[in-house]
């Protein structure tokens, strides 16, 4: 009945990551037969794009290119059943090349970008394919611990087929130290961990111009069809 | 063949760009607001509440989405052979650190049923920093008293927790809000589904 599989997500409230200690629920989840209302959701494709808006190098230049390692970040997203969800949104927003969110509540003592939002948008092809290009964002300090860091990553957010496909994550890199000592990403189940740190992948990377990520994403339940069911 | 799903994670402190960027003043369009999109002026009512930590805390760091039939109590949807009301979008998205007591705040209509069984609700996902996985819950109408007496979602729950799904009607300078607070945890902990 329930779409997400327990096993492969944080439970909601765990230790190391403070914050969750007042904000999960507590009581038992209710199982949610799925209804029409679980079984439809917002519908999002090419016509809420701007031309840039897969193209975080590009998509906030005032006065020239933004600082950092370019990459190319592409992946495909994929359904419960291993079938490409095409024509679906992916918004994602991350730190700027130093560490630094361009945001009012970021304190952190590093520079902003002039030429980075770090924030974009993309819909996935008929293959279930995106790409984006943007900057390495670079790791920052929080509060939840003393020295704490978070690794690199990239925040998604992607809405799949219905309300019961929504999906909000972040990417990790290949290699980084720090993860093996982020709580948000250690509260993960270990034997899901691996799937959220993406690849270096020579085939995504444009060759003199940005090293390449491959990120796949696999969203809860089955794209269902008027045709099912 | 089945895939193994991507976990979850936390929006974090810094979603304000990514999901909500007209709101918090960023020079990015959004590709939602606090306005349903398509709802007829006449009809229009304000959906509003505060999100409460587990210490009775307003939290303002968080962002809700609502996803919503239309008066007639259709989707737009691929999945909803009814729709036609496609100006009707059905969805809203909206943080908490914008308002001046941190609530959101959404204009929308009120839906219809969307099937013979269930009372007209809204679907509502929570996210915010401190949150590794989203959170479903439902806003149900304190005025459909005999459609949410035989909703079989509402009827599945205990009797004392129902009432953490009702939205209180309240009349505001010639509109109607429903004010619908939810809670994280607490004697008043709202309910939360596994879809
Ligand atoms: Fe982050």
């Amino acid at each position: 009945m329930s779409a997400r599989d327990w096993d492969s997500h944080p439970p909601y409230i765990h230790e190391g990551y403070k914050s969750t200690a007042l904000r999960g629920p507590t009581k038992p989840l209710v199982p949610l037969p799925h209804t029409l209302s679980e079984r439809t959701g917002p519908v999002y494709g090419h016509e809420c794009l701007g031309p840039d808006d897969a193209d975080l190098t590009l998509n906030s230049r005032k006065t020239g290119e933004p600082l950092g390692e370019r990459i190319v970040v592409s992946g495909r997203v994929l359904d419960g059943n291993g079938k490409p969800v095409p024509d679906t949104l992916l918004e994602i927003w991350q730190a700027n090349a130093s560490g630094r969110y361009n945001h009012a509540v970021d304190q952190h003592d590093a520079p902003l970008d002039p030429n980075f939002l770090g924030a974009g948008r993309c819909v996935t092809d008929a293959d279930g394919v995106y790409r984006f290009h943007t900057i390495k964002p670079g790791a920052y300090p929080w509060g939840n611990h003393p020295n704490a860091w978070r690794p690199n990553h990239i925040h998604f957010s992607l809405f799949g087929p219905t309300i019961a496909s929504r999906l909000v994550t972040q990417m990790y890199f290949p290699g980084d130290p720090l993860l093996a000592l982020d709580p948000i990403f250690r509260g993960v189940p270990e034997g899901a961990r691996d799937r959220l740190v993406s690849s270096l992948d020579l085939g995504v990377t444009e060759p003199d111009f940005a090293l390449g990520y491959r990120f796949d994403i696999v969203l809860a339940g089955r794209g269902e069809t008027p045709m099912e069911d | 063949m089945s895939s193994k799903q991507t976990p979850s994670q936390t929006v974090g402190p810094f979603f304000a760009y990514g999901m909500t960027p007209e709101q918090y003043g960023y020079d990015f369009a959004s590709i939602a607001g606090a306005t349903v999109e398509g709802i007829e002026d006449s009809a229009a009512v304000t959906v509003e509440g505060h999100v409460f930590d587990g210490a009775g805390t307003v939290i303002g760091d968080a962002v809700i989405e609502i996803w919503q039939a239309d008066t007639e109590g259709r989707y737009n949807h691929p999945n909803d052979q009814r729709s036609s009301n496609q100006a009707f979008k059905g969805f809203a998205r909206w943080g908490t650190g914008t308002d001046p007591e941190n609530r959101f705040v959404f204009r929308t209509v009120k839906p219809g049923p969307v099937d013979s069984e269930q009372a007209p609700h809204i679907n509502v996902i929570v996210f915010m920093r401190g949150m590794p996985n989203h959170a479903y819950t439902r806003l149900y109408f304190p005025d459909e008293v005999v459609a949410n007496a035989k909703d079989p979602v509402l009827m599945s729950i205990p009797e004392e927790r129902r009432g953490t799904l009702l939205a209180e009607k309240i009349e505001r300078d010639g509109g109607v809000v429903y004010r619908f607070d939810i809670h994280m945890q607490g004697a008043a902990e709202t309910v939360f589904f596994d879809v």
